[in-house]
């Protein structure tokens, strides 16, 4: 039982962290793609109208690997966590299907628009369904959110007889004062991560010479976006949700923030890596007393450490969760130094003839992927050892009549087959970035791919 | 309120095998129909701005399943656990061959994603038609509510079945057969000269398989379900649907050889509706019907999740299934017309 459920987590955790590479993009490239129609309608811009053309194939692309890799998640449930589902689903299962019902529709039907009907919808119908697309996938992502800040921290339920859990208060669900803070600092993440693809392809052409007049466009844009994003993921959105964290998981706080001890005028730990076995930090570099201010905005508030807290309670990956959150928060104020730089490089004019700056852009597009998947790291591993917290422990969730040795046969088949998609992935990307939106001189008129 | 909740299902999942189902049935026939590389992309971009949509509602009535009864959803997808996996990798498979035909020009792999989308729309077809087949017969539920099958065993239904026998293997060809009659439908409405032919004689030669199997099925039944067809008699209203069942397999035929491919492909997606709310009403209220023991049936009362949880649905699903079917109206209506051409460099 052991092994079989080391792999049913092993398999969720490996399909949901290649899965969302995709939508980390394309939400956030949704809101860009809608500026973008917005600025060309707004000052008749060509050139915008064919950058929202090329950004939409770089969509369609990590759109449709995010369906195919999406759907295998609503299946696992079922496939891999009866049990889980059992529990839990007369709940969760709601904002799934609303998910389904509201924003999948919504998205699939005007992206198929967007995408094949430009000529036939007119440039303000097109507008329209690039809004549309957008609003449906900001709103699939506000259901995933309500999902999992159920999972962490519980609300408007009662169990039964037979120990399963039921809904006695839907609004108190859907408006769960842990998903507020938790949505806005996950889109804002994907905003992140698009916004740095658009300045790092515009780099790209401005180091290389080519598409000149599309790359001031892309690398304004995208740092004018990431800048803010960058802020905003800070604060005030990561710091009430960390406040959040201190509040209903402060189990978790302390494994996140290396605490071992209970004290007042708790540090901030900047580097140092944890010691299960001495319950230590070794090499640690803290600022005093900062963790208390940060948490409760009083220096010599008392901040609970791990010893507060019975050990079976603990997260069961104390160093993975610690390193996570330590990167997420690490690139975060990395982002914000590097968009200012640019802002203030921008301001100076030098912008567009600062190489090495251009090159940092380039070559920074992987970190907010990096720094996403830390942020959920942090929040899967940080509400373990509960699969729901505080109700249902993971070990009791998986599904109880499929053998471990079923479960890795379709890990591996997994990890073959996503294997192939990143290669091709990778080459389809990079092949329309190549290429490059229309060239200046030609197609004049929009073009109907239909 | 668990029946409301019964019937919405039947509705999307019908729905999805009608809308679902031409594209997949155009898949299976691509490569019949489209004789070369530019009918083959006519094909493609017939269905091309749809399929995306017309799978959602396979998600959509998952997540209806997930919420309105757990216990149904947690049983039978562990239940069915490699199957599932399966349809997985063939729909990441099945999906990638049709959206990113058009971003490799070299005919070779033109080739190569056509052949994966063909392929990739056959298997799923069989296990639709494979799951179909299961439930009408039944799994091992043991006393949890729980069951696991293998994919096959010694594939006849017994107490202890795997996924595949002869009886799930049947409605396997009625599966294939049908939605190869209606993919061939869609296609000859929406294109025009050869392709639309050739369409209309693959819709007229798999009518025969489909009449076939579909008969040999609904004997099969008899011996494997007694009571599926005792339960029509008792509930003798279902009847409509078989009657509307047999009038659109009837028309099907007739409005082909009339070249009304439009009212055949209407035919088609009524036959489709009919049989499954055939199969729908006669099962009811089972949901899962247990080869074991009749009292570990899942039935919409023990897998159905509390009563504020089903009320609160009808708050959302209503309102949104009604935007939904506005959208497909709408999407339906901006690409409407037949593809006859597809300019070079553009679409699939």
């Amino acid at each position: 039982m052991e092994t079989a459920l080391t792999v049913h987590r092993l398999q969720f955790a490996f399909t949901i962290t290649y899965h969302y590479l995709f939508p980390q993009l394309t939400m956030g490239l949704a809101l860009l793609i809608v500026i973008m129609k917005a600025l060309a309608l707004r000052k008749n811009d060509e050139f915008y109208h064919r950058s929202a053309r090329f950004w939409a194939k770089i969509f369609a692309i990590n759109f449709a690997m995010g369906v195919v890799t999406g759907i295998p998640m609503e299946f696992q449930f079922g496939t891999n966590w009866a049990r889980f589902s059992t529990f839990a689903g007369g709940i969760i299962g709601q904002t799934l299907a609303m998910e389904g019902v509201f924003a999948f529709f919504l998205e699939s039907s005007f992206l198929g628009l967007f995408l094949f009907g430009e000529k036939r919808l007119g440039p303000r119908g097109h507008f329209l369904a690039a809004l549309m697309v957008f609003i449906g996938s900001w709103l699939s992502g506000y259901f995933i959110i309500v999902t999992n800040a159920w999972m962490q921290h519980p609300v408007g339920y009662e169990i039964d007889a037979q120990g399963r859990v039921h809904l006695v208060d839907f609004w108190a669900f859907l408006l769960n004062p842990w998903a507020f803070w938790q949505y806005w600092h996950t889109m804002l993440g994907a905003v992140v991560t698009s916004s740095f693809v658009v300045a790092a392809v515009g780099a790209f052409y401005k180091l290389t010479g080519r598409n000149e007049i599309y790359a001031d466009r892309f690398l304004r844009l995208g740092l004018m976006t990431a800048a803010l994003a960058s802020v905003l993921v800070a604060f005030p959105t990561g710091d009430m949700q960390g406040k959040n964290v201190a509040r209903y998981q402060p189990v978790t706080l302390a494994a996140m923030e290396g605490l071992f001890e209970t004290k007042e005028g708790a540090e901030l730990i900047l580097i140092g890596q944890p010691d299960m076995e001495n319950l230590r930090i070794d090499n640690p570099i803290h600022i005093p007393k900062l963790l208390s201010f940060l948490t409760y905005h009083r220096w010599e508030a008392e901040v609970k450490g791990l010893d507060a807290f019975p050990r079976e309670d603990w997260p069961d990956n104390i160093p993975l969760l610690y390193y996570a959150y330590h990167i997420m928060v690490g690139l975060g104020t990395i982002f914000i130094a590097v968009t200012a730089l640019g802002l203030f490089l921008w301001w100076r004019k030098s912008l567009s003839h600062s190489r090495w700056y251009l090159w940092i852009l380039m070559l920074s597009f992987p970190f907010p992927y990096i720094a996403n998947t830390a942020g959920w790291l942090t929040a899967e591993l940080g509400r373990q050892p509960w699969l729901v917290y505080g109700l249902l422990r993971t070990a009791e969730g998986a599904s109880p009549e499929v053998s471990g040795g079923n479960a890795l046969f379709t890990l591996i088949g997994f990890m073959g087959i996503y294997a192939a998609l990143s290669l091709l992935f990778v080459f389809l990307v990079m092949r329309e970035v190549m290429h490059g939106p229309d060239p200046v001189q030609q197609a004049a008129i929009p073009k109907d791919r239909s | 309120m668990e029946t409301f909740w019964y019937i919405a299902l039947t509705f999307m999942l019908i729905m999805y095998v009608i809308l679902d189902g031409f594209d997949l049935g155009a898949g299976i026939i691509h490569f019949w129909a489209g004789k070369d590389e530019h009918e083959r992309r006519i094909v493609l971009n017939a269905i091309g701005p749809y399929w995306d949509g017309n799978e959602v509602w396979l998600v959509a009535a998952g997540g209806t399943l997930y919420f309105a009864f757990p216990k149904l959803y947690a049983s039978s997808f562990s239940g069915f656990y490699l199957p599932l996996i399966l349809v997985l990798w063939v729909l990441i498979l099945r999906a990638l061959g049709i959206e990113f035909r058009h971003h490799l020009r070299h005919p070779m792999w033109k080739m190569f994603w056509d052949r994966t989308f063909s392929v990739g729309s056959l298997l799923l077809v069989i296990f639709l038609g494979a799951a179909l087949g299961n439930i009408i017969r039944g799994v091992p539920l043991n006393e949890e509510g729980y069951f696991f099958v293998p994919l096959w065993t010694n594939f006849s239904p017994g107490e202890q079945p795997g996924v595949l026998d002869w009886f799930t293997l049947l409605f396997v060809a009625v599966a294939v057969s049908t939605l190869m009659v209606h993919g061939a439908n869609f296609l000859a409405f929406k294109t025009a000269g050869e392709l639309q032919h050739r369409a209309a004689r693959i819709a007229g030669r798999a009518w025969w398989a489909m009449t076939a199997s579909s008969v040999l099925a609904l004997v099969a039944v008899n011996y494997v379900r007694p009571d599926f067809w005792l339960n029509l008699g008792e509930r003798p209203a279902g009847l409509f649907f078989l009657i509307l069942s047999i009038a659109a397999w009837w028309a099907m035929a007739f409005f082909n050889r009339k070249g009304e491919h439009f009212r055949a492909f209407l035919s088609s997606s009524a036959f489709i509706a009919g049989m499954g709310a055939t199969t729908a009403w006669a099962h009811y209220p089972i949901m899962l019907y247990a080869t074991t023991d009749p009292g570990r049936h899942l039935t919409i009362y023990n897998a159905a999740s509390s009563a504020y949880g089903l009320k609160i649905g009808l708050m959302w699903w209503i309102p949104g299934m009604l935007l939904a079917c506005g959208y497909f109206a709408f999407l339906f209506y901006v690409f409407r017309g037949k593809i006859t051409s597809v300019p070079e460099d553009s679409g699939y």
